[in-house]
Formats: C-alpha cells, sequence, structure tokens
C-alpha cells in the first residue's frame, strides 16, 4: 500500500518528487482528498483541486522534461484568503468584497507558484485579519481540529487571524499555509494548533497585492509543521519588490541550509516583563522548559528587560485600527465587491449602507475606533501618543539585542480557548495578542515553535524574537526548541 | 477620554457607516471599555521621543518616470479596471447621481 | 494701482485679503504613485492602473521626477526646500477619490517658504513692485471626474486624472487686490513654464486656482474667509476675487456673518455658491501614510535640481536691461513668458551667427522686430508665438539681409508679409522677386544725374536755401530705383552733387 503522502511536509514532498519517489500530481491528490473531506473545520473559503492539479501537472512535467525544479516544487498549500489570487476569488472573509476575482496576483503568491507550489484553495481567516479566534469571518467561525476530549466536544478556536491556515496545516489538509501577521496572527493561531509559524522582519515579504490591514505591520509568513519547512517556505515567500516601497532591498538568505540547532555561543534573553498576571501556570511551566532546552543546545540565558511591554498593546489597538479605518475607506461599493442602494440613496448614503451592510461587526469596531482616534482633536493624544511609545517599545528592543541575540518568550497567555468564550468580550480577545504584539510594533522577526500540550491536552506555543534581519537566529532557536521538545501529538479525527 | 452616543454617530458618520440608534447606544459601552484600556498610554513619559515614522531603518525608494514600465503597476488595463465593478457603463464607473 | 482697492459699503469702505492656494500638475510622463500615463484627453478609465482605482492590496510607489520638479520649482521661488518630508493620508469619501483619502503632505511638506515679486502694472515697467509670500509647496494626487450629464440617475466616474501629481503651491494671504492676486498667478505661471514644471495649461486644467477671500474693515482683525474652488483662469480668479468681497461686504453690511466654506464660482451667472456636496468633510484625519516611508533628499540631488534651474524671469530682465540695452518696457514683455524670451534669444542668436556681429548690436533690431512686426502679424493672423509660421531661424535671416543692407528696412516689411503667406526663406525671396538693394555707385548716380538735369529749377531752390527739397530728390531717386537703391549712399551722393 501507498504511504499518506499527506503526513508529509514540505522538504519530504520537495525531495520525494524531485527523486520521482511520488509525482506532484499524487501529492495534490492526496491533499485535495482530505480538503473535500474535512469542510466541517471550515478552514476553506474556496477549494480550488482543479488548479491545484494543472500546477502540479506542470511541475511533473517539468521534471519529466530534465529542468530544474523549484524550491517547493510539488508542494500543494493553502492560501490565507487575504492575498489576492488571479482569477479566484478574495475576500478577506468578508462580505463586502463578495464576487470579487482579482486581475493579478499578490507577490507573495507569485513567488510561491514560482518556486513550483500549487493552490489547494483560499483559507478562511478573521474578517480583514482583525480577530485572534476566527471567529469574524463572514464565512463562518474556523473549527480547530483539536478538542480537548473526554467528551468535551466544543469546538475551539484555531487562533487568529489566520486560524483557516493552522486548522488546514494542524488538520494536515495541507502541508503548509500562508499567513500573515500584524500582531500576532501567524504566531497565535500556530501556538493554538500545535504547528509552526514565521513572521518575518517587516518588510522581508512583499504587502504588495495582499488586502492591507495595517500597512506599518503586516507581514506574510509561513505557517507549517516545522522549523526547516517554515525556511523553505519563507525562503519562497521573501524578496525585494520595488512595487512595495517598505520592501526590504536585500537578497534572501539561504535559511534551510544555514539552519543549525547548535546555540552554543549564543545568549537567550528572558524578559522579565513577560511574567505577567493572568498568564497560564502550564505556559509559564513550558516557557521554563523553553530555558532549559536551551540551556541544553548550548545557549546562555540572560534576564532582560523591555521596559514598555504592557504599553504595546494597547498603543497597538491605537495604530493598527487607525491605519485600518484609512485602508478600509476604498471599500465604498464603486469599483468592485457589494453594492447596498437603498430606495433613494445618494453616493454618501449609499457608501454608508454599503459599508454597513459590508463590513462584519469587530471590522466596524476597529473602523470607529481609528476614525475616532485620528479625528481632530484627539490625533495627538491617540495616534502621536501611540507611535511615541511605539518608538520606545522598539528603544526597549534595540537594547535588548545589545545583550542577548534572541528573546525566549512564551506565544500567548493561555491554550485555545472554546469558540464563543472571548467573542463578546473585545478586550478579553485582544490581550490573547499580549506576547504577540511587541515585536509586531517593532517589525522584528519572531516565530511560535510547538513545545507541548498543557493538562487539557491542548498545544501550547514558544516565542522567539529576533533581532531585525535575523530570521536565522531565530529558526536556528526555534529548531534547537523543536528537537528537544519532541513535540509529536496530533489532534484525534473527528471531522 | 470617553464618548458618548453622539459621537458614536457622528464616528459613524465621518467613517461612513449605517448605524441605528440603538447600535449608536450599544457601541458607547464597548468603545468606552476600549478607549478607558488604551488611555494608559498616557502615563508613559514620552517627552524627547520622536514617533515613529519607519518601522525598519529603510529608505523611501522612488521610481523613473517612465510610463507602465511594469504592467502591473502601469494603465492600458480599462477591463481589468472595470470587471469587479458594481455598475460599469460606457467606460465609466456609475454612481448614483450626485448633485453638485 | 497706486489706489488701495477697497469695497464699498453703505457703513463704510472694506479692505480685501487674498490667499490663493495654486494646484498645478507637475509636467510628468507618468502619475505621482503608479506607472499610468498623464496624457490629457484619453477614453474614459484607459490610464488607470490597479494602484490609481485603489484595487485591494495596491501599494503608491512615488515617481522621483515629481519631488523633483517640486524642488525645482522650490528654487525657483527661492524657498525653503525641505530634505526631509512625509506624504500623509487626507482622509474622505468621493466618487472621484478611489482610496477614500489623497495621498498628500500635510505636516512636513517638500517646500517651505519663498516669495514671488509681481510688478503691479504689467504696461508700466517702472511701477512698483510687491512681494507675495508663499506659505509652502506640497506634493499631492489629483482626483478622478465625475461626470453627471451622460445618464439620468447615475453619475459617471472616470479615473484618468485620478493620481496625476500635482503641486498645491499655497500663498501667505498677502493680496489685496484682484489686480494682485491676477499679477501674483501670471507671475507664478511665467516661473512655472520658465522652469518646466508645469505647463500652465490653465484650460485643461493643469492649473487652478482655489481662492481664499476675506474682507475687514481698515484695521480690524481679519475676517471669516471663503475658499471658492478650482477657478480656472486668471480672469476668472480676478472676478471671484470682487464677486465674493462684494459679497461678504453686503452680507455684513445686512447684519449677516460670513461662515467659512468652500464655494464654488459659477462664470455664468457671475455668482459664487455654497458646496454642499462637501460640507460635511471636515474632519480629514489626516496622518502619515504607511505605506511610505519619509523623503530624504541628498545634498547631491539638490544641487542637480539647482544646476539644472534656469535663468529665471526676473534674472533675465535684468540681463535684457543691463548687457542687452534694451528698453526696461521691452526687457520686460520679453521675458513674461518663457516662450517670448526663448524666441528671442533664438533670434538674437541666429542673427550673431549670421551677421558677426554683437548680440549687443542686434538685441534692440531683434527686439523691435519681435515686439512690432511678429506680434503684430500673429495678432492679424490669431495665432500663438508657437504657432508662428515663421521660425527664429528665419526671423534671423530676414534681419540679416537689413543688417548687411542687402534690403533696406521697407523692403523687409514686404518680404515678411510673403514670408508670413509663404513659408519661403528671406533669401529666397529676394532672390526670386529680385528685391536685393543696389549699393553700386554708378547706377544711383546715373540715376540721380538724369534727375538733376531734368529738375534743374528745384535744384536752384535747393542751392537757394530751401534744404526741405533733400527729401524731393531722395524720393525722385529711389522711384527710379524702384526703391532698391541703398538709400545711405542716395543721400550721400545727392548731398555730394547739390552741395557743391
Ligand atoms: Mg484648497
Ligand atoms: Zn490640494
Amino acid at each position: 500500500m501507498m504511504r499518506d503522502l499527506t503526513e508529509l511536509g514540505i522538504a519530504a514532498i520537495r525531495d520525494g518528487v524531485a527523486a520521482g519517489e511520488f509525482t506532484a500530481v499524487e501529492v495534490t491528490e492526496a491533499f485535495n482528498a482530505n480538503v473535500a473531506a474535512a469542510r466541517a473545520l471550515n478552514a476553506f473559503i474556496v477549494e480550488t483541486p482543479e488548479i491545484a492539479l494543472d500546477m502540479a501537472k506542470a511541475v511533473d512535467a517539468d521534471r519529466a522534461a530534465g529542468k530544474e525544479l523549484g524550491k517547493m516544487a510539488g508542494v500543494p498549500i493553502g492560501m490565507k484568503d487575504l492575498f489576492c489570487t488571479e482569477g479566484t476569488q478574495t475576500t478577506a472573509a468578508s462580505t463586502i468584497l463578495s464576487g470579487f476575482v482579482p486581475h493579478y496576483e499578490s507577490t507573495v503568491s507569485a513567488n510561491l507558484w514560482k518556486a513550483g507550489a500549487a493552490m489547494l484553495g483560499k483559507l478562511n481567516l478573521d474578517q480583514f485579519a482583525m480577530g485572534s479566534s476566527n471567529e469574524t469571518s463572514a464565512f463562518g467561525n474556523v473549527i480547530s481540529p483539536w478538542r480537548i476530549g473526554g467528551g468535551n466536544d466544543a469546538p475551539l478556536a484555531p487562533g487568529g487571524s489566520s486560524g483557516g491556515s493552522s486548522s488546514a496545516v494542524s488538520a494536515r489538509l495541507c502541508p503548509a499555509a500562508t499567513g500573515t501577521d500584524t500582531g500576532g496572527s501567524i504566531r497565535q493561531p500556530a501556538a493554538f494548533t500545535g504547528i509552526t509559524g514565521v513572521k518575518p522582519t517587516y518588510g522581508r515579504c512583499s504587502r504588495w497585492g495582499v488586502v492591507a490591514f495595517a500597512s506599518s505591520l503586516d507581514q506574510a509568513g509561513p505557517m507549517a509543521h516545522d522549523v526547516r519547512d517554515c525556511a523553505i517556505m519563507l525562503g519562497s515567500m521573501a524578496g525585494f519588490d520595488p512595487k512595495d516601497t517598505t520592501s526590504l532591498d536585500l537578497p534572501v538568505p539561504d535559511w534551510e541550509a544555514a539552519l543549525s540547532s547548535d546555540m552554543r555561543g549564543k545568549k537567550v534573553g528572558i524578559p522579565r516583563e513577560y511574567r505577567m498576571d493572568g498568564t497560564d501556570q502550564d505556559i509559564l511551566e513550558s516557557w521554563d522548559k523553553g530555558i532549559a532546552w536551551l540551556k541544553d543546545a548550548g545557549a546562555q540565558i540572560i534576564d532582560i528587560s523591555l521596559p514598555h511591554t504592557q504599553y504595546a498593546l494597547p498603543a497597538y489597538y491605537i495604530i493598527a485600527p487607525a491605519e485600518a479605518s484609512s485602508n478600509l475607506s476604498r471599500y465604498d461599493g464603486v469599483r468592485y465587491g457589494m453594492r447596498e442602494v437603498p430606495e433613494g440613496a445618494n453616493l454618501q448614503d449609499m457608501y454608508a449602507a454599503t459599508r454597513s451592510a459590508g463590513f462584519g461587526p469587530e471590522v466596524k469596531r476597529r473602523i470607529m475606533i481609528g476614525t475616532y482616534v485620528l479625528s481632530a482633536g484627539f490625533y495627538d493624544a491617540y495616534y502621536t501618543q501611540a507611535q511615541k511609545v511605539r518608538t520606545l517599545i522598539s528603544q526597549d528592543f534595540e537594547a535588548a539585542f545589545q545583550k542577548c541575540d534572541v528573546i525566549l518568550a512564551p506565544t500567548t497567555p493561555t491554550a485555545s480557548f472554546s469558540l464563543g468564550d472571548k467573542s463578546k468580550d473585545p478586550l478579553a480577545m485582544y490581550l490573547n495578542d499580549v506576547f504577540a504584539v511587541p515585536a509586531s510594533m517593532a517589525g522584528l522577526p519572531a516565530l511560535s515553535v510547538p513545545c507541548g500540550l498543557n493538562k487539557d491536552g491542548l498545544p501550547l506555543g514558544l516565542q522567539i524574537i529576533g533581532n531585525m534581519l535575523d530570521e536565522q537566529s531565530v529558526l536556528n532557536a526555534g529548531l534547537a526548541i523543536e528537537e528537544r521538545a519532541g513535540f509529536t501529538a496530533r489532534p484525534d479525527k473527528w471531522w | 477620554m470617553s464618548v458618548d452616543k453622539e459621537t458614536v454617530t457622528k464616528i459613524a458618520s465621518l467613517a461612513r457607516i449605517a448605524i441605528s440608534d440603538d447600535e449608536a447606544g450599544a457601541l458607547v459601552p464597548e468603545l468606552n471599555n476600549i478607549l478607558d484600556w488604551v488611555d494608559q498610554l498616557g502615563e508613559v513619559d514620552v517627552s524627547g521621543v520622536e514617533p515613529m515614522s519607519a518601522v525598519i531603518p529603510n529608505k523611501l525608494r522612488m521610481r523613473e518616470d517612465i510610463i507602465n514600465a511594469d504592467p502591473l503597476t502601469g494603465g492600458g488595463v480599462r477591463d481589468k479596471i472595470l470587471a469587479n465593478a458594481p455598475d460599469a457603463e460606457d467606460g465609466f464607473f456609475a454612481v448614483p447621481k450626485v448633485i453638485e | 494701482m497706486s489706489n488701495k482697492y477697497t469695497v464699498q459699503g453703505a457703513s463704510g469702505e472694506f479692505e480685501v485679503i487674498i490667499g490663493l492656494e495654486v494646484h498645478a500638475q507637475i509636467s510628468t510622463q507618468s502619475k505621482l504613485f503608479s506607472g499610468s500615463s498623464t496624457e490629457f484627453g484619453a477614453q474614459p478609465n484607459s490610464q488607470v492602473s490597479l494602484i490609481d482605482a485603489a484595487m485591494p492590496g495596491m501599494l503608491p510607489v512615488p515617481n522621483m521626477e515629481c519631488m523633483r520638479q517640486a524642488v525645482r520649482t522650490g528654487m525657483a521661488l527661492g524657498a525653503q526646500i525641505n530634505k526631509y518630508s512625509r506624504f500623509d493620508r487626507k482622509n474622505y469619501f468621493y466618487a472621484d477619490l478611489p482610496q477614500g483619502y489623497q495621498i498628500s503632505q500635510l505636516y512636513h511638506p517638500i517646500v517651505g517658504e519663498g516669495e514671488i515679486e509681481v510688478t503691479l502694472d504689467e504696461k508700466d515697467p517702472d511701477s512698483a513692485t510687491k512681494r507675495i509670500g508663499v506659505e509652502r509647496i506640497h506634493v499631492e494626487q489629483d482626483a478622478g471626474k465625475l461626470m453627471h450629464d451622460q445618464h439620468p440617475t447615475s453619475s459617471y466616474v472616470d479615473l484618468n486624472r485620478c493620481g496625476v501629481a500635482l503641486m498645491e503651491i499655497v500663498s501667505k494671504p498677502d493680496m489685496t487686490s484682484p489686480r494682485e492676486a491676477g499679477a501674483y498667478v501670471k507671475k507664478l505661471r511665467s516661473i512655472l513654464r520658465y522652469v518646466g514644471s508645469c505647463d500652465g495649461n490653465m484650460e485643461q486644467g493643469s492649473m487652478r486656482a482655489d481662492v481664499n477671500v476675506s474682507v475687514r474693515r481698515a484695521g480690524e482683525e481679519l475676517g471669516t474667509r471663503t475658499e471658492t474652488k478650482n477657478v480656472n483662469s486668471i480672469r476668472f480668479l480676478m472676478q471671484v476675487v470682487e464677486i465674493e468681497a462684494r459679497r461678504q461686504v453686503d452680507l455684513i453690511e445686512d447684519g449677516g456673518t460670513v461662515i467659512q466654506e468652500t464655494r464654488l464660482f459659477d462664470p455664468n451667472r457671475m455668482e459664487t455658491r455654497s458646496m454642499r456636496s462637501k460640507e460635511d468633510a471636515h474632519d480629514y484625519r489626516y496622518f502619515p501614510d504607511p505605506d511610505l516611508l519619509p523623503v530624504e533628499l541628498d545634498d547631491a540631488f539638490l544641487e542637480e535640481c539647482k544646476q539644472s534651474l534656469p535663468e529665471l524671469p526676473d534674472e533675465k530682465r535684468v540681463r535684457y536691461e543691463n548687457e542687452l540695452g534694451l528698453t526696461a518696457y521691452n526687457a520686460a514683455v520679453l521675458t513674461a513668458e518663457s516662450e517670448t524670451s526663448f524666441w528671442f534669444e533664438e533670434l538674437l542668436a541666429q542673427s550673431v551667427e549670421r551677421t558677426g556681429k554683437s548680440d549687443k548690436d542686434l538685441a534692440k533690431q531683434c527686439a523691435n522686430w519681435l515686439l512690432s512686426e511678429l506680434f503684430g502679424a500673429l495678432n492679424k493672423l490669431g495665432v500663438t508665438l508657437e504657432e508662428s509660421p515663421v521660425s527664429p531661424s528665419q526671423g534671423a535671416e530676414l534681419l540679416s539681409l537689413v543688417a548687411d543692407g542687402t534690403i533696406s528696412g521697407k523692403i523687409a516689411k514686404d518680404v515678411f508679409e510673403i514670408m508670413l503667406e509663404t513659408k519661403q526663406g528671406a533669401e529666397q525671396i529676394v532672390e526670386e522677386k529680385g528685391l536685393k538693394q543696389v549699393s553700386d555707385t554708378g547706377a544711383i548716380e546715373a540715376a540721380i544725374n538724369d534727375i538733376i538735369a531734368a529738375n534743374e529749377d528745384k535744384v536752384a531752390q535747393y542751392r537757394g536755401g530751401n534744404a526741405r527739397l533733400l527729401g524731393f530728390f531722395v524720393g525722385q531717386t529711389m522711384k527710379a530705383m524702384q526703391g532698391k537703391a541703398n538709400p545711405q549712399i542716395v543721400n550721400e551722393i545727392l548731398k555730394k552733387k547739390l552741395d557743391s
């Protein structure tokens, strides 16, 4: 009997296809089948099995013709529905973009296709990437494949906003998926579902063709089973793009080739301010384990201070909504997406009706906050103040990286929670990103790697934050943890 | 700082989001809850601190003045521009009549 | 102009205070943030990129040339150039603004304070001049266009103009009469055209002014101003000031108060009207555009901008007077428009080349011919200097024929007429029509001998003291020579013969 190809990750598929152990089409068919059988997870908004097959066929044909294969040749992936894909509906999980079919391809997805990856479909997410539980999608909640078990079948949050990505990778509907991280949206869902996710340095991945949430924070990154797969996929996504002026004009390092879990001579900073009230005991214990593992890998552990940590989240909830309120002004019912014209409506009525009907409650809430903090008389007190605090947060990290190479912290203050648990209290939901947001505010590379299960049998993640452009150290430290954590837990298939 | 229903209504109108009176009322405590929480930023001493203007030290790149140098960012693509329009006629986008 | 401009109200006189925000389209091939063309008059929405249409995920990439032209313009106004500037978003909703915000520069404009010197009476170059302050110049996107008359219930949106680069040149409220406002815009337009940063074409909307007007009784505080948007000719601009000042004074005299608002000029009804459609959007929520990093200009860039600046009208005028010896009036008229001065300088350069004389020797002749003969002819034909049927080199050809004595000034006028009609060269015309001036003393002397012989009575009268009769002999000689005799030689020989 043939092995189950959906058990494989990026490296194994790439190598197997290249070696002729199996074809790209075989791999894609296997994943297409898993996708079709997992609708209960609601991870996909659009499934594109035919597109995936066509792309796989092209890889097989290239191989047969003896052509050089790309870094992800034959690897089918899920594409977060925040990336515009030419000819395939792109909605950002919002009604306001229902039916929108872009005539262009985002730079990141184009890079992936160029590397030989194939698209299994468009993944669900929190609407406009605003949320931490994937409960704000206009296409319904994404369900985590994980359950507490013992008769408790309550659906759990896959995290957000890249919840479709985390759920799909965790359930092996795809070996990897794209995510985007504005304030933790790759790392938090990765932590919730026992997978690995990397947010690179701001500017590594082009934002061109990615539906914008908060321009100064948005970064795309990979979500996959392990650190190596993330290194490979990030290498395929990243790169200079002249169409994005915030894109870094730097060569993309070969992160995979330079992977090393040897931490001798490296210093790992432990930020004391991350020991916060309300953090689960399980999380604190996992953090201690992580410290021990990195020590074991040869690293020196040092105590560091990031004094403005507590202000990162409130500053984020000024800056991100402010940018979003402006970025989302283009959804007005004139050029694409839905249009709502009440009887006798004038242009401005049309805007208000369209946006009222098209945006979900969380999106509206953030647009309102953003509009308010930018409005006359409040701009300096809120926005300017928040950007100054952001400078201080950056300076904290800058000082810390004088002393250490990477920072180790928990990814989240808790493990996954039941759907509905926090959705009625926006603030409680926001607080879930308290550990993830500071690195976003400073534009730094960070990763979440699974480190074990909590008492309820739910995955926990550890976060590594690196200095700007130093994805390599982040990946290496993540690999050191991965090797020692031996995380092999899987959700029981119930879907 | 906190908002009242009138302010919420004004903000919604600025943001072009139609809300009912009830919705405005419901948003008041929600928004105030968030605003009260972000108000803690006021405690931070920011004297002499510049607001952040570039997350990662990077220089603004500019382009040469060339028409359609990159087909992805050039013109001459009217069909693509209009393809998703809810209402397009004679090569124009159409909107409810505006009286200026 | 020495009299102060005031508006008479029932209870007294009012002064008028004017500030202008001039939007000048920067002369570039492509738009400010996208590669689509800026060419005027294209099919609707054919010059629109995904960026201009604000498709999801699109990002702006600034056009370097726009920043360069703004800097050059600032330098031409002697303005502060800011090496650090930023783009901000001005947020409002309108169908001509796909992004829902205009990318502009509020907090850190690229150009700071400068000034423009205007001559208050352009007919009189010796009249008073006034310095009008420029507050700032910033770079921003133009909006698209709405059309209301194509459909009964819809307005149509054309985004071709959307994203075209503009400079907004903001004056200080330094103007106090329609004439000053007109002179300011005229001078500004001239400088922009010299610099090459804007074609100044007001009919096509390349330049338009928002006119801020307020009135006050002498010595009182500034009144509330209104802003009349998008005025697209200098004549209209002067009318707007007049009409709006009158309206405000009447309103105040009737016990009303002026409210700060944006207004629209209706040239058909000669009135300004409140623009209700844009009334509610006064909270623009400006903030730095997070898609764009700050603009940082280095010294090499600024130096290049400086080096590339042409001689500007004021410097030119002074040079024409001092070095070329032109009259103040001629110097002023020749430099008022870049085209005129470029035409003049080309004419002069070609004349120097043809005759080997110095430009100082030729300048006056060139200036006079251009300003009277050529302008007169163009006026009659109803065409502009750019459309002139005669080129500077053809003009130089004609003038050098006069300078070297080949034809007389009088014949030159006839030759010019033929040139305008046939577009033939002057030399060819002179050759073909046999218009060459005769300087052959033998031929002239022979003709003069005949005339003296036939008019002995007049010779006697002349010798008897009637010196005026010399004119008669000159006329007769020229007639006999069919106008082609060199008048100087005719004079010399006649005098020699008659006076001996
Ligand atoms: Mg204005
Ligand atoms: Zn403007």
